[in-house]
Parts: C-alpha cells; structure tokens; sequence
C-alpha cells in the first residue's frame, strides 16, 4: 500500500476490444495524488474508452485498475463513485428544467423533501470554493455551454469526487472561457484533487498539465512531464512521426462576388430569431471564415443557404457560372433540386455528415450518385458512372476502404469525409460551403482537408468554412466572420486581429444589433 | 471501500458485435436455428403424447403430398407474397405499413362492386380487368391516407394504418348486414361472384400466382435499379439526406404508399375472385400482418419473400394437416408454428452479435 501511496489511480495493461478492434491494447496509466494529467491522442486512439472504464461504464477484457493503492473492480459508474471517481462528459447529462443546484443534488440520497434554500447555499459555497462563477438557482435552459460544464463539474465535486476525468473540456468554450476554466482546475489541484483531462490540442496540454500521457491507435506511447517537452516531440509522439503543423494559407487575388446575402433571418423551433439579420459577401478565390459558439446560427445559415431551412426574411444573391455561362439568381427559398436545376452549382459540406450529406447504410457508388442521379434520364439508374467516379475519388483522395461495395457507414470519420467532400468538390461548384470539416478527424485527415480547401480556393471558388478551432481559423481564413446569437458581431481580417479579440466578438453581440456591428469596425 | 472486493469478475456473458459475417457461417446459424426450433416442437408433440417425427412428416405431406393439397398451399402462398411484397414498399422508406388487413379489405370491396353488380353487363375479360383496376386504385387510395397526413402533419402511420384496419373490417360488416345483403339468406352475407366471372385458373390454381411470380421480379427491378427505388432507400435511410439531396420526401411517401396499398388491394382482389368468391370478415384473414413476418425474414427481398411466404404457407396447411390427423387441437399446432417464426426470427440476433462468455477472450481478433 505505502509503494502506491502517491498514486490516485494506476490502471495496468488494460485491453478492451470492440469485436476485432482493439480500442486499448495492454495500456498503462498512472495518476499521481494531486496533479493534473493530459491524455493525449488522435481522434479513435482510445482515451474516451479508457477513461470509461476508469469511470464504470466499460469493463475491460483484461488488466488491472488501482485507486489509491488497492486493486479495485469498477463495474457502475456507481462503483467508480464509491471511490472518488467522477467524470465530466463531453456531452452534458443535466435537467433543462431544474436549476444548476437541483440538477446537483439529483440522484443523492437525501430527505424527502428539497430544502432549496440550504442546497443553495451549499452550492454557491463549493463554487466560491474553486473560483466558479455561477448562480445556483439559475435554470439549465438558461445556461450557456459553459455554464452547463460547470454545472457537471460541480455535480461530480458535490458527491465528493477527488479524482475528476474532463472529456474534451474545451472543445465548447471560448478562449476566454477556457482560461477560466483552466483557473478553476489549478484550484482543484491545489486542494489536492487528482484530474485527467482529455484532449487533442497541444498548446493546452502545455498550459495545464503537469504530466502527458499519449495513446496512439490504442497503445500507450508513454509518458512525459510537461515542462520538459514542447509542441513537436508531443506531436510525433501522437502521430508516430514528425509532421508539420503549418496550415497554409495562398495568397490569391480575390475574385468576383459568388454569393451575397442580406438581412437573412430565420426561427427556430421555438420561434427565437436562430439567424438575425445576417448580412456578409463571400467572393471567388477566398476562404471566408465563420467563427462562433456553437449555436450561434452557423448551422442554420448554411442550411438556410442551402435551401434546407425556411426563412422569414432577407435574400441571398448567388452569381457563378454554369458551364461557361454565367448564372445569377436569387436563391432564398428555392428547394435543393431546383437549385440544381437553375444551374447553380452549390456543393455544400453538411455537419451531421452521415446523417444529412451521405447514407450511412449505402455504398459508395450510391453515395457518389446521390447529388446526381436526377441528371440520368428515364426510370432508371445509372450506376456506372458514379462507380468509376467514387473509383476515382479513392484514389485521389486515397480513401481507405475495402471496396466501392462497402457501406460508408463502415468507414473511419476521415475516409467518410472525404467521400463527402470529394463528391461535392467532383461537381465543380461556384460555392463551397463546408460546415465542421475536421471534427472528429485525425491529423493527417484533417491536414488533407485543408489542402483540398486550399485547392479549391486556387480554382477561384468562394469557400464558406465553419469551424471550432479558432487557431485554425485564423490560420486558414482570409477573412472570419464573427457570429453571436444568430448575429453577425463583425467580419475581420484574422491577420490583423488576436485570439482574444475573436473570442470576445464570439460572446459579446447579445445586445442589439448596431452595437455589435460597432464592435465588429473596433475589433 | 472494503465493500469492493478486489477480485476481478466479468460479466458471465457479454455481448459483442459482429464486424461481418461470411454468409456460410450466416446460413449455418440460420440452419442450427432450424433445426433447434424442430427439436423444441418436438419436445411439445411429445408432451402431448405423439411422435414428433411422423407429426413433421404429416406436416410436410399435408402441405404437398397430393396435387389438391399443393393446390391449397399455393392458395395460402399467393396472398401472402403479394402482401408481403406491397408492405415492402412502404418497410423500405420506413413507413410502417401495417394497414395492409384494411387495404386488402378495401380491394376486396372495390372488386365486389364490379364482380357482384356488373357480371351481367360486361364480358368476362373487361369485367376481370375493371375488378383488379378498382382494387388497385381503391388499396392505393387507402394506403395513400396515411401517406397524404403523415406528410403534411406528421401524423404516426402506424397507428394510422393500424385504426384504419378496423374502419375497413366495419365497412365490410356493414355491407353484410346492410346493403349487400345477399337476398333472401337468413344471415348477414354477401352474395356470391358468379362463376361466369371467377378467374380462371392456370395448372389449377388461380392465376394470381403467376402475377405474383411477375412482380417478385418487378419488384426486384423496381427496388434495384431505378431512380424511384433508390429514393425510396434514401428516404428510408434519412429524411434528411434525401432533403438534402433534393429529394421531395412527401411526395416520396404519398408516391409509395400508393404502390404499397395498391398491391394490398390486388390481394383483395385476388382473394374475391380468386379464391373465396365472396367477401366476408375473413376475406383479408390475418394476411396484412403475417405478411409483416414475411417481408422482414426475407430482409425486404422479394426473392426472399417468396421463399419465405412459401414456407410459412407450408407451415400452415401442414397445421391443419396436423389437427385433422392426430387430433392435435388448433392452438397447439399454431403453437408450432410460432415456435419456428420464433427461432427463425430470433437467430438473426445471433447473425449480429455473438456472445462470449466468462474468462473467455475474443480468440478472433
């Protein structure tokens, strides 16, 4: 016991297999009493797998887990509970209706009766405590994203967690918010908590962690502490060779206006403006950022744009050509098929892309003929030419898959994204609009993304690119538009701005509309 | 923390998805699962005191021992594989069609309007082709209901198409006690189609079997290769994917719905003209819903289905085989049945996901 006193968990060659796929092979995780650890790795490298099993949701194949110096079986997340473990999920789990502190107290044993006053108090004290800032009584539905994870955070603190599991913690907030939040978990540590905190970006790992610890395809790489390392050796130690983590960006002479769109504005289900106002120009030969919380409206936008979301007013002006001739049309409230047919040659790269932009069940060739199979003329299919096309697109794009026969669904989330984009850039458009292309992709899929944006930003198309990650935003962008609430907060030039800047123009647009446009010239 | 123990034990048995499967090792499991439910039949046969092996061999004669049997085997087969081939239609874009009782009622109706009133106006041939047009526009028009609200509201089309069963099965009592009364009989019926009129039959059966065998091709056609049938795949799969691709989905299930209560409609037809000659309560006879067990065992392929409607066809007259011969009563011998469909339904599970269990590792990976 004295030998492993330092530790808060030791986990010792675990496996877990999913069918053939070993999703953690023979890993070994320390955590030491009282620091805060970096799991690091690629998308699909196993640390939300290991960590489940860490918090009792999985049980693994083999291996042993420790906690505080005795071996342990953890079968329930309640199990994981009973020895201090609590884990705060990427995706929240909390009561839209109750307040943060009933969303708190739910679940614990307890009286019959809620004293509301007292778990208040109690609430707001644990906040103080670490530095949150949060008002317990306020409801979920109110909250914003962040305010939700602290929520979590605190629900896990409250039922006495000392060793607390953060899934992707920042991949919602700001960067101001991430600050914040980092501040928070310092405190933590100083009173002794021992976190892990999962992620994928490298320049965070430096700013919190003490140690890293790196998976890559399931294995455990190893260890290392934070102040003796730097971007590269984490980098080659995630991928498993030195890569470049430029994004370039070409200087090319900006084209002719592709798409114009004024005063957009649309509801939601609920009947709250999710678009307002929404005015911007995106031109050939550019890479037009847009920037923002999610939820800001970007989906809605591109939806909208794309002719698969109503709107209540505005208009979007589209010019382009069509085989040489040139096309220029309204096209707010046309249906996608009648975009089509006006030969407006729109590719639009959805975010939900195996539940919108592919079929999951079909294969590739029936993929690739989605956008397209109208064009045959008759009752029937041609399936040939979509055959030798998604032929072509694996090559190109060096898909890796069995065959054209193998339902996309099959595919890692790289591969199945280059299906997707590779159909839409395969039909030439004027106008590209990408929404999150590089989530949940690996380094080398999400590089080739960016080449392939870059292509096609050369070729002269206005290129409309939703993103998360404001670095590689900035990288990537010529301009970024600034969305906030459904609003427009400013477009600016990322070359003139900072992180900071973007991060404030990202939460701060609420009020009224002339105000945020002010704040869009100041920044 | 004592609480814990600090021995590791598993689950006793885990559940682990299958990457894919050869389709050898698939038809084995299948063939297992055959041979399992015929050993748990038997053990019931036993129990009630017969020897399960010259029960199965009775049932395998009751359904082709003699032409007259086999006759009534393909009687039994005919509707189910039509209805299982419309419902298909609708399963594909999953809109769950389980009206297809009231579609093939409503045909039945349609085809007694003209069958009963009009055989003494029109020859046989027209009178034969006005009969299966109403069915086909009168099933159609009942299955596009559902289609038209589900499209506009949003309506639940199962509970749609489940109600409108019942409206039809009303409709149809009405008639008998009511306007179609058949004259001068002491019951509520309805009258006979006159023989002038019944459709004629073809190596003797009826010909519906031939239609039926058609449109298992057709239906193949329709499904695999032409623009029609991939929407409805892409329906089926996402509503919004096949927005996205420019898809008009309402029309999509108003077009199909249509299709799948027509060919309903057609069994109604086929049902009146064909085989009962009248129409009475029984007329759709539970087809509607075996129909459902059929199109799902042949995984939505009309090949499949008539392999599989012939079977449970086979099932059903070696049943009442089985009941006249050994005295077995009618729920046991359904009980026999249903202990097939269950086996044969249960080991697709298994075609999915295989089970390991304790301390035994995935030796496969």
């Amino acid at each position: 016991m004295s030998e492993a006193a330092g530790y808060a968990v030791k986990m010792h060659h675990v496996t877990k297999k999913f069918g053939k796929v070993a999703a953690n092979n023979d890993v070994n995780l320390e955590l030491k009493t009282g620091e805060i650890l970096a799991l690091l790795g690629e998308n699909g490298s196993g640390k939300t797998t290991l960590m489940n099993m860490l918090s009792g949701i999985y049980f693994p194949d083999h291996g042993e887990i420790y906690v505080k110096g005795k071996a342990v079986t953890i079968r329930s997340p309640k199990d994981a509970f009973a020895l201090g473990i609590g884990m705060i999920h990427q995706h929240f789990k909390l009561v839209e209706v109750l307040s943060a502190a009933e969303n708190i107290v739910l679940g614990l044993d307890g009286k019959v009766t809620v004293n509301r006053k007292e778990i208040n108090k109690k609430v707001a004290e644990l906040a103080q405590r670490y530095g949150f800032e949060m008002d317990p009584a306020k409801k979920v539905y109110n909250m914003s994203v962040s305010e939700k994870q602290t929520v979590e955070i605190l629900k896990v603190l409250y039922k006495g967690a000392d060793i607390l599991i953060l899934d992707e913690p920042t991949a919602v907030l700001t960067p101001q918010e991430t600050e914040r939040l980092f501040a928070v978990l310092r405190n933590m540590k100083e009173d002794g908590k021992s976190i892990i905190i999962i992620t994928h970006k490298l320049n965070e790992v430096l700013a919190i962690s003490d140690r890293v610890a790196i998976l890559r395809k399931g294995e455990y790489i190893g260890a290392v502490d934070t102040d003796k390392t730097d971007q590269a050796q984490l980098t080659e130690m995630m991928v498993g060779r030195p890569i470049s983590l430029e994004i370039e960006r070409p200087e090319v002479k900006r084209g002719e206006k592709r798409l114009q769109v004024i005063d957009l504005t649309c509801l939601n289900g609920d009947g709250v403006k999710a678009l307002d106002n929404v005015s911007f120009e995106a031109y050939g030969g550019e890479i037009l950022g847009i920037a923002g919380i999610a939820g800001s409206g970007q989906k809605e936008l591109c939806e909208t744009i794309a002719g698969l979301y109503p709107s209540i007013g505005g208009s979007v002006l589209y010019s382009g050509e069509h085989e040489g001739i040139p096309v220029q049309e309204r096209i707010l409230g046309l249906k996608p098929d009648e975009i089509v047919r006006k030969g407006i040659s729109m590719a639009f790269v959805p975010e939900d892309r195996l539940g919108m932009g592919l079929v999951a069940g079909m294969d590739m060739t029936d993929n690739v003929m989605l956008r397209s199979y109208k064009s045959n003329k008759g009752l029937f299919v041609d399936r040939k030419t979509p055959r030798e096309q998604a032929e072509r697109l694996i090559d190109e794009l060096e898909i890796v898959t069995p065959g054209v026969d193998t339902p996309v669904g099959r595919l890692s989330g790289g591969n199945v994204q280059k299906v997707l984009l590779g159909r839409e850039i395969a039909c030439q458009p004027s106008v590209l609009i990408v929404a999150y292309p590089v989530r949940g992709l690996d380094i080398n899929s999400s590089y080739r993304i960016y080449d392939l944006m870059n292509e096609q930003k050369k070729k002269g198309v206005a290129v409309l690119f939703i993103g998360e990650d404001l670095d590689v935003l900035m990288q990537l962008s010529d301009r970024i538009m600034v969305m906030c609430g459904g609003k427009v907060s400013g477009i600016v030039d990322p070359r003139e701005v900072t992180k900071e800047d973007i991060g404030l123009m990202m939460i701060h647009a609420g009020e009224s509309s002339s105000d945020s446009e002010k704040e869009g010239v100041t920044a | 923390m004592s609480a814990h123990s600090t021995q590791v034990k598993e689950p006793f048995l885990r559940m682990v998805r299958r990457d894919t499967i050869s389709s050898q090792k698939a038809w084995g499991i299948r063939a297992v699962a055959f041979l399992l439910s015929l050993v748990t039949g038997g053990i019931v046969v036993l129990l009630l005191g017969h020897n399960p092996i010259s029960v199965y061999a009775s049932m395998v004669k009751g359904a082709w021992g003699s032409k007259t049997v086999i006759y009534e085997t393909v009687k039994i087969a005919v509707p189910l594989l039509v209805t299982a081939i419309g419902i298909s239609f609708a399963f594909k874009m999953k809109f769950w069609n389980i009206g297809g009782e009231g579609q093939i009622l409503v045909g039945a109706v349609a085809a007694g309007a003209f069958g009963l009133f009009t055989a003494h106006i029109f020859p046989k041939l027209p009178l034969v082709l006005l009969m299966m047009l109403a069915a086909i526009v009168a099933g159609g028009l009942y299955g596009l209901l559902p289609a038209v609200c589900k499209a506009k509201w949003g309506t639940n089309e199962t509970l749609f198409t489940l109600m409108l069963n019942y409206i039809a099965l009303a409709f149809i009592k009405y008639l008998m006690n009511g306007p179609w009364k058949a004259p001068g009989s002491s019951y509520p019926k309805i009258p006979m189609l006159v023989p002038g009129a019944r459709l004629t039959k073809v190596l003797g059966v009826h010909w519906g079997w031939i239609l039926a065998l058609i449109l298992v091709v057709l239906a193949y056609i329709y499904f695999n290769k032409t623009k029609q049938g991939y929407e409805i795949s892409v329906v089926g799969e996402s509503n919004n994917t096949a927005r996205y691709a420019g898809i008009n989905v309402g029309r999509v299930f108003k077009r199909t719905m249509f299709l799948s209560g027509a060919l309903c409609g057609l069994v109604g037809m086929l049902q009146f003209a064909g085989a009962d000659y009248t129409i009475t309560e029984g007329t759709a006879g539970g087809v509607g819903f075996t129909a459902i067990t059929v199109a799902w065992l042949a995984k939505m392929n009309p090949f499949g289905m008539l392999a599989v409607s012939v079977f449970i066809a086979m099932l059903e007259r070696g049943s009442n085989a089985i009941q006249t011969q050994f005295k077995i009563p009618a729920s046991a011998a359904d009980l026999l049945i249903g202990i097939i469909l269950f086996f044969m339904l249960g080991c697709e599970f298994f075609i999915s996901y295989k089970l390991i269990g304790r301390g035994k590792e995935d030796r496969h990976a």
